[in-house]
C-alpha cells in the first residue's frame, strides 16, 4: 500500500513541483530585466577600481620606483639626468624634477593589475584608472608610450648630459692634477667637485 | 479549396502542387517568428531583454541568422557517409511535413482529406526516427550516435501514450479524419473533446476528469516525441554537444531547426485539432468562417507552441531512466485506465 502512495505522490509531486517552477518563470515574463545595454549603456565602475594604468607624465620624476614594484615588468624607464642649466620644473605636488623621462612604455598587456606600482609613487603620477576597454587588433599597439619628449629632444638632452659630463671629467682631471701638484692642500675643493657635475 | 483552385487555374497537377506547398508557405514564416518568441520568452524569463539590435527589439535577428546559416561554409567530416549525412536532415523535415498534409488549417483547407488522418500522421512522423538515426550514424561521431541511439529510443516509446491518448480522443469523436473530428467540436468551447466533448451533460461530466488527463498526456507525449527539452535527451548539449546534428553546419543545420519547429507546431496542431476544437471558434457562430477558422488555429497553436517553450525554460532535462519511468509506468497505465473509463462511459 505504501508503494502505491508513493506512486500517486511522485506523480502529483512531478506535477505540482512543475507547476510552481511554471508559475515563476512566468512572474519573470513580465519583471523588468535585470540587464543593461552595455555598450550603450555602462554601470559606473566602483571608485577604487583597478583597470587601465594612466601615467601623468607631467608629475614623473623617473625615480624608477614603479617600475621596481612592479611583479611583472610591464613598466619601463629609461632617464637622462638633466645638467645644472636646465630647469624642469616642479611636480603639482612641490617636487623638483632631476631627470629627463625619454621613455616611459607599459606594456598593458602584460599588467596584472595588482596596483602595485600606484603606491611607491612619490608624486603620484602613475595611477589606476576606470577605463576599460582598450582591445587592439595588434599585440604591439597595446604597449603604451607615455613620455613625450620627441627624439630630437632626446638627443639634444643627451648631447648635454655628455657635455656636462666631459666637462666635469675634465675639471675632475685637473683638479686631479693639481692635487697630485699640490696633495694636501686642495682637498677641500676637490671634493666638492663631483658634486657640481651632479644635477642638483 | 481545390475545387475554387481547379476551377481558377484548370489544371489538376498544378492545383495538387500549390495545394501541397502551402503548408510550406505558412511554415517558413512561423519557424522565423518562433525562433524569435523562443529566444524573446526566454530571455524574458530569465530577466533579460535579448536581442535588441536588429531592427526593433531585434526582429530582424532570425533573418540575420538565415543569411549568416546561408553563407556558412558547408562542412562534412572526412569520415562521415556523405550520402546518408546528406540526406538526413531532408528525411527529418520531409517525416514533420508530411504531416502536415492530414492537419485542417482551417474549415477550407486540409491537405489531404483522408479518412485514416491522425492515423497517417502517427505513422509519418516516424519517418523522422529514420533521419535522425541516418544524421547521428552518418556523423561517424560518437556522441552523434549516442544522441540519435536516444532518439530512437525516446520516440518509439512515447509512441505508445501519444497512440494511446490520440485514441481516446478517436473514441468520442469516432472519426480519425481531423476534419470530421474538427467538425464534430463546432459549436463553442464547451463543445470541444477536452471538455467532454458534445455529449449529453452527464456523459460530458463524466468523461470530463479522462479527457482532461489525456489531453495533458498527449501534450507531454508530444513534447517528449519533438524532442525539447525536458525531454532533450538526444540533443543534451551538456552531455552529447548537440548529439545527432552536431557535425551538421550552415543550411543543412538550418533544416534541423526548420524540422524541430515544425514539429513543435504539428504538435500543438495535433492537441488542437483533437482535443481543443481545431479551427472552430470558442464563441460558438462569432467570429466562425474559412479565415477566422486560420485565425483560430492559429492562435491555438501558436499558444502551445508558448506553453513548450515556457517549459523547455522552467524545467531542467530527465535523465535516461526517468524518461523511461515517466513513459511506461506512469502515462501509458493511467492512458489504459483512461481508454477503459472513456469507453466504459460511452457505452453504457
Amino acid at each position: 500500500m505504501t508503494e502505491v502512495r508513493q506512486y500517486f505522490g511522485n506523480v502529483w509531486m512531478a506535477i505540482y513541483t512543475a507547476m510552481v517552477g511554471m508559475r515563476r518563470t512566468f512572474r519573470h515574463l513580465f519583471t523588468p530585466a535585470v540587464t543593461i545595454q552595455y555598450p550603450d549603456v555602462k554601470l559606473k565602475l566602483p571608485e577604487r577600481a583597478r583597470n587601465r594604468l594612466y601615467v601623468n607624465i607631467d608629475d614623473c620624476i623617473g625615480c624608477d620606483q614603479c617600475a621596481m614594484a612592479c611583479p611583472v615588468d610591464c613598466i619601463t624607464i629609461e632617464t637622462i639626468k638633466s645638467t645644472p642649466d636646465q630647469d624642469l620644473g616642479t611636480t603639482s605636488t612641490g617636487q623638483k624634477k632631476r631627470l629627463h623621462v625619454p621613455k616611459f612604455d607599459i606594456d598593458i598587456a602584460k599588467c596584472c593589475y595588482c596596483g602595485l606600482c600606484v603606491y611607491p609613487c612619490p608624486t603620484e603620477c602613475i595611477m589606476m584608472t576606470d577605463v576599460y576597454e582598450f582591445s587592439e587588433f595588434d599585440r604591439k599597439n597595446l604597449i603604451y608610450h607615455y613620455s613625450r619628449m620627441t627624439p630630437e629632444e632626446i638627443d639634444v638632452a643627451k648631447e648635454k648630459l655628455k657635455k656636462a659630463e666631459e666637462e666635469a671629467a675634465a675639471k675632475k682631471a685637473a683638479a686631479a692634477a693639481a692635487a697630485k701638484a699640490a696633495p694636501p692642500k686642495q682637498e677641500g675643493t676637490s671634493s666638492q667637485q663631483p658634486d657640481s657635475t651632479k644635477p642638483s | 479549396m481545390y475545387e475554387l483552385l481547379q476551377q481558377l487555374l484548370g489544371d489538376s497537377i498544378l492545383v495538387y502542387v500549390i495545394g501541397a506547398a502551402l503548408p510550406l508557405l505558412f511554415i517558413l514564416p512561423y519557424a522565423l517568428v518562433t525562433v524569435l518568441l523562443e529566444m524573446k520568452v526566454s530571455a524574458h524569463m530569465q530577466d533579460r531583454v535579448a536581442y535588441m539590435y536588429t531592427g526593433w527589439h531585434g526582429v530582424l535577428q532570425p533573418v540575420a541568422d538565415i543569411v549568416k546559416l546561408l553563407q556558412k561554409e558547408d562542412t562534412i567530416p572526412g569520415v562521415a557517409d556523405k550520402t546518408l549525412f546528406r540526406l538526413a536532415p531532408y528525411l527529418v523535415f520531409m517525416g514533420s511535413y508530411a504531416g502536415f498534409a492530414a492537419i485542417p488549417f482551417s474549415s477550407a483547407y486540409i491537405g489531404s482529406d483522408i479518412d485514416l488522418g491522425v492515423f497517417y500522421i502517427v505513422a509519418i512522423t516516424s519517418l523522422a526516427v529514420i533521419g535522425i538515426l541516418m544524421a547521428g550514424w552518418a556523423s561517424n561521431n560518437k556522441w552523434s550516435l549516442f544522441g540519435a541511439m536516444r532518439s530512437a529510443a525516446q520516440i518509439v516509446s512515447y509512441e505508445i501514450p501519444t497512440a494511446l491518448s490520440i485514441l481516446v480522443a478517436v473514441m468520442i469523436t469516432g472519426s480519425l479524419n481531423l476534419q470530421d473530428v474538427t467538425h464534430f467540436q463546432d459549436g463553442g468551447f464547451w463543445n470541444w473533446v477536452v471538455f467532454g466533448g458534445p455529449l449529453p451533460l452527464t456523459q460530458k461530466l463524466l468523461l470530463l476528469p479522462f479527457t482532461l488527463v489525456s489531453f495533458f498526456i498527449l501534450f507531454i507525449a508530444g513534447i517528449a516525441e519533438v524532442n525539447r527539452t525536458p525531454f532533450d535527451l538526444p540533443e543534451a548539449e551538456s552531455e552529447l554537444v548537440q548529439g545527432y546534428n552536431t557535425e551538421y553546419s550552415g543550411m543543412k543545420f538550418a533544416i534541423f531547426y526548420l524540422a524541430e519547429y515544425a514539429n513543435v507546431f504539428l504538435v500543438s496542431a495535433i492537441v488542437v485539432s483533437l482535443y481543443l476544437g481545431g479551427w472552430t471558434s470558442p464563441f460558438g457562430e462569432f467570429m466562425s468562417g474559412p479565415i477566422w477558422g486560420f485565425f483560430w488555429f492559429v492562435a491555438k497553436g501558436m499558444f502551445f507552441v508558448f506553453m513548450q517553450i515556457w517549459i523547455r525554460w522552467t524545467l531542467p532535462r530527465l535523465r535516461v531512466d526517468q524518461l523511461m519511468y515517466t513513459s511506461w509506468k506512469v502515462l501509458t497505465p493511467f492512458l489504459f485506465v483512461c481508454i477503459f473509463a472513456v469507453g466504459f462511459i460511452l457505452v453504457v
